[in-house]
């Protein structure tokens, strides 16, 4: 893995294998008497939250605990920046306290590259505006992987808002990297064009969905909505022509969503209730892929200072 | 690499050791009755579960056998790279047992440290003894073996390979002249570079 983790093209194939891996093995140690591991002690992560967040900065908070890290707590209202400071005065300030990881959301998308250019930390993409979301991807990978035997082939259909979605351009590079065949599907106002590029087929007609094994719905993202801009006609519409319901599915198709979900607009609330969703799956996925993650980062170096090392020694 | 290695043990040996340090198992316990095995991964399992069948035989009831990692325990984390984590599974209480740790090679102690560290996380054994099959000396910890296969005195810039059927295709111990390769217990003390 690079020394950060910033888009989920950062990753090889061989890295998202071994971090699941790790995951895998780390999950055992969420059923014991003692869940914390020593691994990271002495460290310190720092959660930098520009944006709101439950899911990911809690997830990323108790991962970095259960591995005996210090952790500090940062997010925009209540600090400094509601006073105007900029991010790089920030991350400067933070790097002065000697932070070892960081990890950022931020609305900008690109704000996590900027802010490895100043720190010499490790910087973790926790979502960036409507860019990225390693870590999400992991972690739904994750979840895939506890319910088909290989991702090879495996059809994902992602649903709905891909335009404002940065779940969605994560977890189609990481899908297509592990041999998945992605297909995105919505309204063309909501389909970015170009987004073939990133390894997916796009699908204009939500019957579509029905061919796959995994149906990934995303959020309608209304706060990152123009104003005025009408995307579509409305949510009742959108609701109608392209909500997940369980008339559009397959008995067996897993169902998945990042959260948080808006019941009744993108996914009905039957469909996310049902013995095949794995959205509740995916939230227990998100604390040991991130453990891993972090102990990926912190503990490996780059790769760079690995190969050396090995020659060194052989 | 220079030169090539030198046996230490062979097939047959480790047979007859593996042998003999069950029977020194039985004598100090003074039977099998509360003691369990956990073999440190990787070549510290199957050696686990060799000597939990030889116990078997000799007081002709099976003894538990467990597998333990220790790599997120280690006190080098982030100084070198971290061997690949593998599945711990204790499939007993470790309350009141005398567990018998057991490892292939003793070195610096600092796989053992990491191994009580562990053990501790699961439960208060009565006892932890400590089972090798090659001690080679150079402990950087105050740590010693309660049974040791073959003590092999070597110089620090040589390394211990120990091979076994299960995860090598087949028996023995040998002795690499000169830098050891990479192998994540096995780098020479000296060469266990700082890396920030």
């Amino acid at each position: 893995m690079n020394k950060h983790l910033l888009s989920a093209a950062d990753l090889s194939a061989a890295d998202i294998t071994r971090v699941l891996d790790t995951a895998a093995h780390l999950a055992t140690v969420t059923d014991r008497a003692i869940k914390k591991l020593p691994t990271l002690r002495g460290r310190t992560v720092c959660n930098l939250f520009f944006e709101d967040s439950t899911r990911t900065r809690i997830s990323f908070e108790l991962a970095a605990k259960r591995l005996s890290a210090d952790v500090i707590n940062f997010s925009a209202k209540g600090s400094s920046v509601s006073k105007g400071e900029s991010l790089k005065d920030t991350a400067i300030t933070l790097e002065a306290m000697g932070v070892d990881a960081i990890v950022i959301r931020h609305g900008a998308s690109g704000a996590p590259w900027r802010l490895a250019e100043w720190v010499d930390a490790v910087v973790v993409n926790a979502g960036d505006g409507t860019h990225e979301h390693p870590t999400q991807a992991l972690l739904d990978l994750y979840t895939m992987r506890q319910r088909f035997p290989s991702f090879d082939g495996l059809r994902v259909a992602i649903v709905g808002d891909v335009l404002h979605s940065r779940v969605a351009r994560s977890n189609i590079q990481a899908l297509a990297l592990m041999g998945a065949r992605v297909t995105v599907v919505g309204p063309p106002p909501l389909i970015p064009r170009g987004i073939e590029a990133l390894g997916c087929e796009v699908s204009y007609s939500i019957d579509t969905i029905r061919d796959a094994d995994v149906v990934y719905v995303l959020r309608m993202q209304r706060e990152r909505m123009l104003e005025g801009a009408n995307y579509v006609p409305s949510l009742r519409e959108y609701t109608a022509r392209w909500g997940v319901t369980p008339e559009r599915l397959r008995p067996g198709q897993k169902v998945m969503h990042p959260g948080p979900m808006n019941r009744g607009v993108e996914i009905d609330a039957a469909v996310a209730d049902a013995a095949d969703a794995l959205i509740e799956r995916q939230v227990r996925s998100g604390l040991v892929v991130r453990m891993a993650v972090l102990y990926d980062l912190l503990t490996h170096g780059p790769v760079e200072v690995k190969v050396a090392e090995i020659e060194e020694v052989a | 690499m220079s030169g090539s290695p030198v046996a230490v043990m062979d097939a047959a040996d480790v047979g007859r050791a593996l042998t003999r340090i069950a029977h020194e198992v039985v004598e100090r316990n003074k039977g099998i009755g509360d003691v369990v095995l956990v073999g440190i991964h990787t070549r510290g399992v199957p050696l686990a579960g060799r000597l939990a069948t030889r116990l078997g035989e000799i007081e002709g009831r099976p003894v538990p056998a467990g597998a333990l990692d220790v790599v997120m325990y280690r006190d080098d984390i982030g100084l070198r790279p971290p061997g690949a984590t593998h599945v711990t599974h204790l499939p007993f209480d470790l309350g009141g047992k005398v567990v018998v740790l057991v490892d292939d090679v003793l070195y610096t102690g600092r796989t053992i440290r990491a191994a009580l560290d562990a053990l501790v996380d699961f439960g208060r054994p009565r006892a932890i003894q400590l089972a090798v099959l090659v001690d080679r000396g150079h402990r950087e910890l105050p740590l010693r073996a309660d049974y040791v296969g073959k003590n092999v005195p070597t110089a620090a810039d040589e390394a211990v390979r120990v091979r076994l059927a299960e995860t090598d295709g087949a028996d023995g111990v040998f002795i690499h002249r000169g830098p050891s390769p990479p192998d994540t217990d096995q780098l020479p003390a000296a060469r266990r570079g700082t890396r920030a």
